[in-house]
């Protein structure tokens, strides 16, 4: 008998974006308010654990066709490349700088070379969370 | 590096080249090649004679780790010539005989000679060498070319047995006397023995010379087969004939009594030196030539012999080493006593040495050295029956041999100890010369046995395998060049007197001689009506009676129960250490993990309980403590609860869920103490968890799946309520100490100042410690990665299968 999840797949369609767009804002805020890159990449990855219950590997790995083990990798890389790029300003390892900017669209901004590194952790955590779920789940 | 240095180095450089001699000369036995050695090291060290005889040394220092006082000191003195001459003189004699024992075709000459040289160069390097640490290096080495001498017929059992009882008991000995050496450095600074002896009162004050003296003594002991060390040389005359002439006779055996003569200027003042060497020798002295009497092999006989003859050398140091005592060397009775021991060294040399060679020709013309089966053997082999009688009868301490002016001085030296006014020695100072003096009538006994056994008597030639026959001439060389000094060193010792003896003498107690003078030694052979003649009377009319009814009393070693023999004790201690460790092993290793950290955890509560108590740490400061709030007590029952439930879950999947509940608990702790991002982190790695755990269920094996209550365990109870004691007691105490004040200061004056950020804990991870977040997100990785290549690698087997 095929299950009918017409309900928990609708569901799943609108709240994903909402998980996703609340794990950006969680990875954005970190450096002022409770978040970061660990919280804001568990949070997506749980977004995606949610398209994986609703559908299935197959289709979710089409919709997405990210290889997790790069996207860690590359998380990796960044995070490090953010610490050596300290040493073009003749700097220690990892230290970070910020300074704000006057953007358009959004006006007086900070930005900060954290981020960057933040932002490695965030891939590092959905890529490794999405390895283990994915692996585990496709073995037999 | 000097001549000297080359000389102690050259038979090393030979044994490189021996076995491509061996290789290439294939019809030219290859002990020829390696003959020329060490009789040209002999006639180099008679060089030093005229030298050494007039009082003087020779030093010649060759640097090898100066940064720790670690030379290559080459030292020429009386006792070093001696002994080089020794162990040249008979190599070179034994090496001769060698060629005619051992078959060219037959035998593996090359591993042969390369062992034989690598130990003669060691016992140079033992003899000549001024450095302790030197020393000790060519000591070990030794051990070691004897123990692959002693096995050089390797496949047969008995020889590997004997190689590796000699090992373990010579490097047991090794090792001692390696720590004796450091403790020796440690009281002087220095290695060189010469150093040392002229800062003798330093180590006599010292707390560490007992220390220091008992193991040296033990490394000599056990080197030279003192009691109850001695028990490895008759194993050990499993090697090839010639090695025992050479190494257990000769040279390797004495390498101990020349260690304590040796060091006999920084010892022989103290009281346990003097009562150590004498009684460990005179017992030596007697259980060995008591136990000689009851061998049926003939080598057999000659290594309890050798033991024996090596006690009375050892008590004759032991007691000579009262003649320190007194200042006058003129009529100081003691000296002879040293006169002896190293009269009777080279006596022994020549005629143990004469005497193994002439068992080696027996058992090679006949075929067997059991004396039951050998007898009559005169008429056959005239020259070596010839040899036997003069090694023997001097072995025996009969005139006119050698043995008997070494023997008559050896009683002297006895008798005196008598006439000793300290350590008490009028009391029962009078054991030594009667233990002595039973000794020698066993020795006696033994050597009338080797000779009259083996050649006279009945002829029984359907007990041998051959047809008995003299020997070739060139076997013969060396025994009687071995015999012959025998006899002419006892008609003629004043050749030894000025040129090895005095010199000799003066090595082993140069406290005694004033500025310019020289030891005067004579040894003759009438001394009048003395209690040594006596003695020596005594000796051979008791001796002949016990030898004509030998075997009415030889029954009395039957009694002896073989349980209690020292051979046992060692084989059962070998056995017993082995069940012993393997029984250790295996209640340790069982190969549970429940069991490991049992006893991991018992320790580890055990070890921090201690320290806490005996460094008097544990503070209960209630000062600084928040009070406690409703939420808080609730949470804590809730976990407490929760807790509980895990452990007394009959189902696991209870377990799982009421883990569960604790790590939520957990995360409204954090809520509650205000932690946002731990408690966001912990939710969400709490969900991930638990749904993992639930997987690993999923898949448990149906069996597995009974609801069945963990198992209570006494032991488990006990060890779990130890660890959480510990940890709580450790948890109050490191909370009620606060010794400094907190960094934290420091990153909320600074996180926004600095890094520009709000969030301080975002803060410290990515900035002010980023460090430790890269290696964080490092390990994620490698986790994803290991459960990738665990799942993904288990299937492409299954395929491939």
């Amino acid at each position: 008998m095929k299950k009918n999840d017409l309900i928990l797949q609708t569901t799943t369609k609108v709240v994903t974006f909402i998980i996703i767009i609340f794990a950006i804002h969680l990875f954005f805020a970190g450096h002022y308010t409770p978040g970061g890159g660990f919280v804001g990449g568990l949070t997506t990855s749980a977004a995606l654990v949610l398209l994986l219950l609703a559908f299935d590997i197959k289709t979710v790995s089409k919709v997405i066709p990210f290889d997790y083990k790069k996207v860690a990798a590359s998380g990796l890389l960044l995070a490090i490349v953010t610490g050596l790029g300290s040493f073009i300003f003749k700097v220690p390892f990892l230290t970070h700088t910020y300074s704000y900017f006057n953007l358009p669209l959004l006006g007086k901004t900070s930005l900060a070379t954290v981020v960057l590194f933040d932002l490695g952790v965030y891939l590092v955590v959905v890529g490794v969370t999405m390895t283990i779920i994915q692996t585990i789940g496709e073995s037999e | 590096m000097s001549w000297l240095h080359l000389v102690i180095l050259s038979p090393f450089l030979l044994a490189l080249f021996v076995p491509l001699l061996y290789r290439k000369f294939q019809r030219i036995h290859t002990g020829w090649f390696v003959l020329p050695l060490p009789l040209v090291l002999f006639i180099y060290f008679t060089q030093y004679i005229s030298g050494v005889s007039k009082g003087e040394t020779y030093l010649h220092s060759m640097k090898w780790i100066p940064s720790l006082g670690i030379n290559f000191d080459a030292y020429v003195d009386g006792l070093g010539l001696l002994f080089s001459l020794l162990i040249t003189g008979i190599g070179t004699l034994v090496i001769l005989y060698s060629i005619y024992y051992l078959s060219k075709t037959k035998e593996a000459l090359h591993s042969f000679y390369v062992y034989l040289l690598l130990f003669m160069g060691s016992m140079l390097g033992v003899v000549l060498s001024d450095n302790l640490m030197s020393l000790y290096s060519f000591w070990e080495l030794t051990s070691l070319s004897s123990f692959l001498l002693i096995g050089y017929w390797y496949k047969r059992e008995k020889s590997q047995y004997g190689a590796l009882k000699s090992m373990l008991i010579t490097v047991f000995g090794g090792l001692s006397l390696l720590a004796g050496i450091v403790l020796l450095y440690v009281m002087t600074g220095t290695f060189s023995i010469r150093e040392i002896i002229s800062n003798v009162d330093v180590v006599t004050s010292s707390h560490l010379f007992i220390p220091a003296l008992v193991l040296i003594l033990l490394g000599a002991f056990t080197k030279s087969a003192q009691f109850p060390f001695h028990i490895w040389l008759p194993d050990a005359m499993e090697a090839p004939t010639p090695v025992s002439a050479y190494l257990h006779s000769a040279t390797m055996v004495k390498a101990g009594i020349y260690l304590l003569a040796r060091l006999s200027p920084v010892f022989a003042i103290s009281a346990t030196w003097f009562f150590a060497i004498s009684i460990i020798g005179l017992i030596t002295l007697f259980w060995g030539s008591f136990s000689a009497v009851k061998q049926q092999d003939l080598k057999g006989i000659l290594a309890f012999s050798t033991i024996s003859q090596l006690g009375m050398i050892m008590s004759l140091i032991g007691v000579g080493s009262a003649a320190i005592h007194y200042d006058f060397l003129d009529d100081n009775i003691y000296l002879v006593a040293l006169t002896a021991a190293v009269f009777h060294l080279i006596n022994h040399a020549t005629f143990k040495g004469s005497l193994f060679m002439v068992v080696g020709i027996v058992d090679h013309e006949t075929g067997t050295r059991d004396i039951r089966k050998l007898g009559g053997l005169m008429s056959f082999m005239p020259v070596t029956f010839t040899i036997a009688i003069i090694g023997g009868f001097s072995m025996a301490g009969l005139p006119p041999f050698n043995g008997f002016l070494s023997k008559e001085m050896f009683f002297t030296g006895m008798v005196n100890v008598t006439k000793m006014d300290m350590y008490s020695m009028q009391t029962w100072g009078i054991l030594l010369p009667i233990i002595a003096w039973l000794g020698s009538i066993f020795t006696f006994v033994y050597s009338m046995i080797l000779v009259f056994k083996t050649f006279t008597g009945k002829y029984q030639p359907e007990k041998l395998e051959k047809k008995p026959h003299e020997a070739p001439v060139g076997m013969l060389i060396s025994p009687v060049i071995l015999a012959s000094l025998v006899v002419i060193f006892g008609f003629a010792p004043n050749l030894l007197e000025s040129t090895l003896i005095e010199p000799t003498m003066a090595s082993i107690a140069p406290s005694l001689l004033a500025e310019g003078k020289e030891y005067q030694v004579h040894i003759k052979f009438w001394h009048g009506f003395t209690p040594e003649l006596f003695m020596t009377l005594g000796v051979i009319i008791f001796g002949i009676l016990l030898f004509m009814t030998i075997q009415k009393w030889s029954k009395i070693y039957t009694r002896f129960p073989s349980s209690l023999t020292l051979n046992n004790g060692y084989n059962y201690g070998i056995k017993g250490m082995e069940k012993g460790s393997t029984r250790i092993m295996k209640t340790l290793m069982t190969g549970f993990i429940r069991d490991y950290l049992l006893i991991i955890f018992t320790f580890i509560g055990i070890l921090l309980l201690m320290t806490l108590f005996s460094q008097n740490a544990f503070a209960i400061d209630l000062k600084d403590t928040a009070s406690i709030g409703v939420y808080e007590a609730i949470l804590a029952v809730v976990m407490v609860a929760a807790t509980i439930t895990t452990l007394l879950a009959k189902s696991r999947l209870t377990a799982i869920i009421s883990l569960g509940v604790v790590g939520y608990t957990l995360s409204l702790f954090f809520v509650l103490f205000r932690a946002p991002d731990l408690a966001l982190t912990q939710l969400v790695i709490e969900t991930v968890s638990v749904s993992l755990f639930l997987l690993c269920f999923y898949y448990l094996p149906e069996f597995r799946k009974r609801k069945v209550r963990v198992k209570f365990q006494l032991p488990n109870l006990l060890v779990a309520l130890l660890v959480g004691t510990t940890v709580t007691l450790l948890g109050i105490s490191a909370n009620s100490t606060k010794l400094f004040e907190s960094i934290s200061h420091y990153f909320i004056e600074n996180s926004y100042e600095k890094a520009g950020g709000e969030n301080m804990v975002n803060v410290i991870l990515v900035d002010f410690r980023g460090f430790d977040t890269l290696f964080e997100i490092t390990v994620l990785c490698i986790a994803a990665l290991a459960i990738y290549g665990m799942i993904r690698l288990r299937l492409t087997k299954e395929e491939e299968e």
